[in-house]
């Protein structure tokens, strides 16, 4: 690593650091329904929307109802962005006259943004309407994440409350999470990136005069280019902050009207990891023990850093082959990068190319400024591996802290055992049922990602679309079901997604990554809430204390490995391996 | 792994026979399909043998050799783990055979009423039923469980708790219950039967410890499920091995896909067999180690929560006091010379064999310089303690000396006409408030005096609680003294808490406000007035000597009657707990050793690349599997003793015995298997057998 390469990420760490606390405060205080300001001051727009919609804010509900609530509300979703994109030629604010989206696309891509996955198996600018865009694809950026937040605090709620049978009102828990959270970040978030050149705009696509025509062989001159427009800001702000990551343009956040500069760069790197992180402070704050949320963070903070790391290293590093083409890939008085550029934007360079990668798949981001594709095979490894630990480092919008929490109570399980005492955390005891629902929870996405993974291999359908022969373009399909049963949606590119083989398989996959989580999540915290509180004494596990961190990450990283370890064996490690088997030397 | 001491225990000879039967018994498939990872492993013993045969046919996936070598080693996984758990019921196979001994037919006479006169029939004890009444003399063996409603005797009871001293029986108290199969060696008793044929505690033990009845607790089911789950997880991993193998020896254009033997000795080594395999060689075991301590579980799930109390409510008089109290002070009565109080209380109490009347010769001849007479030579002859007269003592040509409770001596001297001094009144009082026992003294009818018997804390128990406190264990004194003289003791023995004047109510609020707190609390109690406290106590040991209604309300009878024993209790439940966690946590951290053994080995055609990772450089891709399923087998007949025998416990807090486990259990295994894995692959080269 470079010096100013190590410096940017420290930087870079320590400003997420600092941002923890005050947001995880705000955040516990909106979900506490205690005022804080903000809430305060749209009171009267929450209060509308429950008169509109009929809720019963005081009214709290059982997990079953809790569930059967998000169902719907994310099933209604899935349908109306299903509906507006078949729709979209007959909508306003479609001045290309996109006309309506394939049905087996339509459907990838409702499912992918009503799950928090935004895999794009299309290309924004050439297929989705203004409209689809604002009102499909933002909208769903907004609830898929408030959604998952308010299946976080369920969570939570079944953990704090005793002998008793509700776990909150899913309504309410959404209209806050949307109203006092999401939107004014957004908002604050989408003027400073409009103030650095995000665009915002809703005029048709712009067609501007080439300085230097394109000459091409036995083809027409090219003289002018078309530029597409939008409203950008908008969408890369909850994009970035929701965990989302579905770009408005199909090079996502390499393309410079969603991303103009390295200080646009840092903020949408910043925007990834805020909300999962701080949601670790909330949590320590509504279990009434600040250690706890510490101990969560932490465990997430030290599988993150050395991950990240690697992949910068790896990257820096560069590639063995450019070597034996004599291309010095050493980084020189820190102007010349060095390491391996292929498919990075030179003005982000291969620091802030690696951060993003390993932050966008340690949270269930999935937006991109590289192309993943193009990374060493150990730069690629890392990213692919952050989704295989099950997006727990961080991960998604609550999805990322409620799934961390599943492996938190087989860790209690394991480790509770060892010291002789029927587990328990925070004072619930963990029996055959909890155990069934974490484990389901756990066993869903590696069994999912390798069984599609599986068929993909073997099947022409799964092995026509790749774009890179052996190891990497293994690694291509594996990539491909692990970002979308892990609800990131980043893609590894060399997959040409976009066939109806890949769109109905990975619609089925993000869908069970989705809610064959959330639905046992919400039933283990349903049966949580109804137990009562064991008191603590020198007898009981301690869960914040360095060594429980380190089971955590034991856990994890045990559970990742078991899981991957064969698959990444035949995929990026022995890519790595005959790589510098040929170049190395 | 095992000392020698500890191996004759454990590998009993015909026990060992046994258990190798059943090992070969258990393969059954009903037997089986009882513990979802072993069944797992018993498929793929199948595939693989039907792939051998296949092999012989000359169509083999791979050589015929090499199968068998791995369907044999797959085979051996599973009879050492029916092994093990054969070897844990063994134990409990050979204490059900002795007990089915002392159930012998028994000739019981059958009274048509309650009374010692009445008309006597006799019937085998098979035919008595509940509220049947039997006359048991002298020699006579008890034919059912019941409840003595008149008489009193001595009882063998040595068949039940392997105690050879005879113990009291009597009608009415605490002490009215007993046992079938148990001997009467003097005087008589009417028993009213309390329970049908075929449910006697005996034949409730015999299964108990047979573990014919035995069901999974609930955490052992917990843990079942997670085992299921990740086995389900890496059976997906072999499987989706098999089209990836496809695609990339396809993409490469070297090597065959990988074999199914390959895949399934993959998938047994990845499994959790190691803990599969024994866990319910634990469970059995947990059980077991309760019998040799005496202790019957009445359900595994007791032993279990054993494990998880933070709250033990201890009785006073005998848990934490030595049940006898001593004397420490002769108090005279007003103008009476205290040399002649101690003089005639050591006259006494010199044949009184009973610690109180040794304990006042003892004070004698301490402080007053008072050394031991014959009795013979001063023609006196002792007056020993009776239930009628309550007092004991000693009889003089013109002396009769008389010591005992004050009640007693009261109505006593009433009837010669006598009464208490004030003086003595005022001691007595004073000793009573200090938590003391007053004995009084008495010549004649001359009151000389009062005694001071006092609690005596055992020795060593202060130590017992601060472990129990390092532990997290919090302990309570019940007791019915006042709270002035329970403060006393409970300063002096250590405890945390103490609940004095108590009455059986009080302790059943005490128990229903801990667990309102969340605490999960343990006691021990005999008589019927603790049956209610029993059922509501998360852990209830009932003392065997104690009522039918205790042993009921209680989930584990105490044989020895022992209050001290549930602290071991305890600590038996607590070891039951960490050698599943401990052996879980072996049995997954051995993994990441195994791919790095098989893998390399399963791909070696297709990426000779991968040999990089072949980081214990194992000979050849064959042996490296074989030595793999090799230890994969035998990791399990040597964790057969620390299952048996349970993980050490130390009484130490739960942060420091998590840190000892984890890098015992953790870091060993992950590091043990390296180790083993290589020096079989050595062994296997060194015979030239891979």
């Amino acid at each position: 690593m470079t010096e100013i390469g190590f410096f940017q990420l420290l930087l870079y760490l320590l400003i997420i650091l600092a941002l923890v606390k005050p947001l995880g405060w705000y955040m516990a205080q909106v979900y506490q329904g205690a005022p804080c300001g903000v809430n305060q001051l749209f009171n009267p727009i929450e209060r509308f929307i429950y008169w509109l919609c009929g809720i019963r804010a005081d009214q709290e509900m059982s997990w079953k109802s809790y569930l059967v609530a998000a169902l719907v509300f994310n099933l209604l979703g899935l349908l109306a962005v299903y509906a507006i994109q078949r729709l979209q030629f007959f909508l306003p604010f479609n001045p290309q006259q996109f006309s309506a989206v394939p049905h087996d696309l339509a459907f990838n891509t409702a499912v992918s943004f009503v799950t928090n996955t935004n895999w794009q198996a299309y290309a924004g600018e050439n297929t989705l309407s203004y409209f689809t865009q604002m009102l499909a694809l933002t909208v769903q950026n907004f609830l898929s994440a408030a959604t998952g937040m308010s299946l976080l605090m369920a969570l939570i709620r079944g953990i704090t409350r005793h002998e008793a049978k509700h776990l909150g009102n899913f309504w309410v828990d959404t209209t806050r999470g949307t109203l006092y959270i999401l939107l004014p970040l957004s908002l604050i978030f989408a003027i400073l990136l409009t103030s650095q050149g995000v665009i915002q705009n809703i005029k048709p696509y712009q067609s501007v005069t080439l300085l230097q025509p394109v000459i091409a062989q036995q083809q027409p001159t090219i003289t002018e280019q078309i530029i597409p427009m939008g409203p950008v800001a908008s969408q890369i702000a909850i994009k970035q902050l929701g965990t989302n990551g579905g770009g408005f343009f199909n090079a996502n956040s390499a393309h410079p009207f969603e991303n103009p500069n390295p200080i646009t760069n840092f903020l949408e790197m910043l925007a990834l990891l805020l909300i999962p992180a701080a949601l670790c402070y909330t949590f320590g704050l509504m279990v009434n023990d600040k250690r706890q949320g510490w101990a969560i963070f932490l465990a997430m903070f030290i599988m993150l850093v050395p991950l990240m790391s690697m992949t910068i290293i790896a990257e820096q590093v560069g590639n063995p082959a450019f070597t034996a083409l004599h291309v010095d890939q050493t980084a020189q008085h820190n102007d010349y990068p060095g390491g391996n550029m292929e498919g990075k934007e030179t003005r982000f360079g291969i620091v802030n190319s690696a951060i993003w990668a390993s932050a966008t798949t340690a949270t269930s981001n999935g937006s991109v400024n590289a192309m993943h594709d193009s990374f060493t095979p150990i730069g690629g490894l890392m990213p692919l591996w952050l989704m295989h630990l099950g997006e727990v480092v961080f991960g998604g919008v609550g999805s990322g802290l409620y799934g961390m929490l599943m492996i938190v109570i087989i860790t209690v399980f394991v480790a509770g055992l060892m010291v002789g005492r029927t587990p328990e955390y925070l004072g619930k005891k963990i029996e055959p049922y909890e155990m069934k629902m974490a484990s389901i929870a756990v066993l869903v996405m590696p069994l999912f990602v390798l069984i599609f993974t599986g068929i993909a291999t073997v099947t022409n359908m799964g092995t026509s679309a790749l774009g890179n022969p052996g190891a990497h373009g293994f690694t291509e399909i594996l990539y491909a079901f692990t970002s979308m049963t892990n609800n990131n949606g980043s893609a590894f590119a060399g997959l040409n997604a976009n066939t109806p083989f890949y769109n109905i398989l990975g619609g089925f996959a993000m869908l069970v990554g989705r809610y064959w989580i959330a639905i046992p999540t919400l039933a283990l915290a349903g049966s949580l809430v109804q137990k009562k509180v064991i008191a603590s004494s020198l007898g009981t596990l301690p869960t914040h204390t360095p060594l429980f961190i380190v089971l955590i990450i034991g856990v994890t990283v045990i559970i990742g490995a078991l899981s991957f370890f064969p698959a990444l064996a035949l995929g990026p490690i022995v890519e790595h391996l005959m790589l510098w088997n040929q170049y190395g030397h | 792994m095992v000392t020698n001491t500890q191996s004759k225990s454990l590998w009993n000879l015909s026990i060992l026979k046994y258990a190798i039967r059943d090992a070969f018994l258990k393969l059954a498939p009903w037997h089986q399909i009882r513990n979802p990872v072993m069944f797992t492993v018993y498929v793929g013993s199948i595939l693989t043998t039907v792939l051998f045969v296949q092999a012989q046919f000359g169509k083999g996936e791979a050589p015929a050799s090499f199968i068998l070598a791995i369907t044999l080693w797959l085979w051996a996984t599973l009879l050492f783990a029916n092994f093990a758990e054969a070897m844990a019921e063994g134990r409990g196979k050979a204490q059900a055979q002795a007990l089915r001994k002392s159930r012998r037919d028994i000739q019981a006479k059958r009274l048509t009423k309650p009374d010692r006169n009445a008309k006597k029939n006799i019937v085998p004890s098979a035919s008595l039923r509940f509220n049947d009444v039997v006359l048991v003399e002298a020699g006579d063996f008890i034919p059912s469980d019941g409840e003595v409603i008149e008489g009193i005797a001595s009882v063998n009871e040595s068949a039940i708790t392997g105690e050879s001293a005879p113990v009291i029986r009597e009608s009415g108290g605490d002490r009215s219950a007993v046992t079938g199969g148990t001997q009467v060696l003097s005087d008589w008793l009417i028993v009213r039967i309390t329970v049908n044929p075929g449910e006697t505690f005996l034949d409730r033990m015999i299964n108990l410890v047979e573990g014919a009845k035995r069901q999974k607790t609930p955490n052992e089911l917990a843990l079942t499920i997670l085992l299921a789950a990740l086995t389900i997880v890496f059976l997906i991993v072999c499987a989706t091995l098999l089209p990836f193998s496809i695609y990339s020896a396809a993409a490469t254009g070297m090597g065959k896909a990988v074999t199914i033997t390959v895949l399934v000795a993959l998938f047994v080594c990845l499994a959790p067999t190691t803990i599969g395999g024994l866990l319910s060689a634990i469970g059995i075991a947990g059980m077991d180690r309760m019998i040799q301590a005496n202790v019957i579980a009445l359900s595994g799930r007791a032993v279990e929560a054993a494990g998880d109390i933070d709250t033990l409510l201890l009785d006073k008089t005998g848990t934490i006091t030595l049940g006898n109290r001593q004397a420490t002070e002769f108090i005279p009565a007003d103008g009476i010379n205290i040399q002649r109080l101690a003089d005639a209380a050591q006259l006494a109490s010199l044949a009184d064999e009973t610690p109180e009347g040794r304990s006042i010769v003892v004070l004698a001849k301490e402080k007053y310089g008072l050394r031991g007479r014959d009795l013979a030579e001063l023609g006196a002859t002792f007056i020993p303690f009776t239930a009628q007269t309550r007092m004991s003592g000693v009889n003089l040509p013109d002396r009769q000396i008389r010591k005992g409770a004050v009640q007693a001596i009261e109505s006593h001297i009433k009837s010669l006409s006598a009464e208490l001094p004030v003086s003595v009144q005022k001691s007595v009082a004073q000793i009573a408030h200090r938590g003391g026992t007053p004995l009084v003294v008495i010549e004649n009818a001359n009151v000389l005096g009062v005694i001071h018997l006092k609690d005596i804390v055992k020795g060593g128990i202060h130590e017992r609680f601060t472990a129990l406190r390092q532990m997290g264990i919090r302990t309570i004194m019940v007791t019915g003294d006042n709270p002035l003289t329970a403060a006393a003791i409970a300063a002096e023995a250590g405890v945390d808490d103490f609940l004095a004047n108590a009455t059986p109510e009080d302790k059943l609020k005490l128990i229903r406000r801990l667990q309102a707190e969340g605490h999960l609390v343990a006691m021990t109690g005999d008589g019927t007035n603790d049956a209610p406290a029993l059922a509501q106590a998360d852990v209830a040991v009932a003392m065997n000597t104690g009522t039918q209604a205790a042993k009921e309300a209680g989930n584990l009878v105490d044989l020895d009657s022992n209050p001290t024993k549930l602290i071991e209790v305890v600590e038996i439940g607590k070891q039951l707990l960490m050698t599943r966690g401990a052996l879980t946590t072996f049995s997954f951290a051995n993994d990441i050793a195994k791919y790095f053994a098989i893998l390399p080995a399963a791909f070696a055609a297709t990426y000779p690349a991968l040999n990089a990772l072949n980081i214990m450089h194992l000979a050849t891709p064959q042996s490296a599997i074989l030595s793999a399923v090799i230890f994969n087998a035998v990791i399990i007949i040597f964790l057969v003793p620390l299952a048996l025998r349970g993980v050490t416990y130390r009484r130490v807090s739960a942060a420091k015995l998590l840190r000892n486990n984890v890098v015992i259990y953790g870091l060993g295994g992950l590091l043990v298997p390296f180790l083993g894995i290589k020096i079989i692959d050595l062994i296997l080269v060194g015979l030239h057998l891979a």
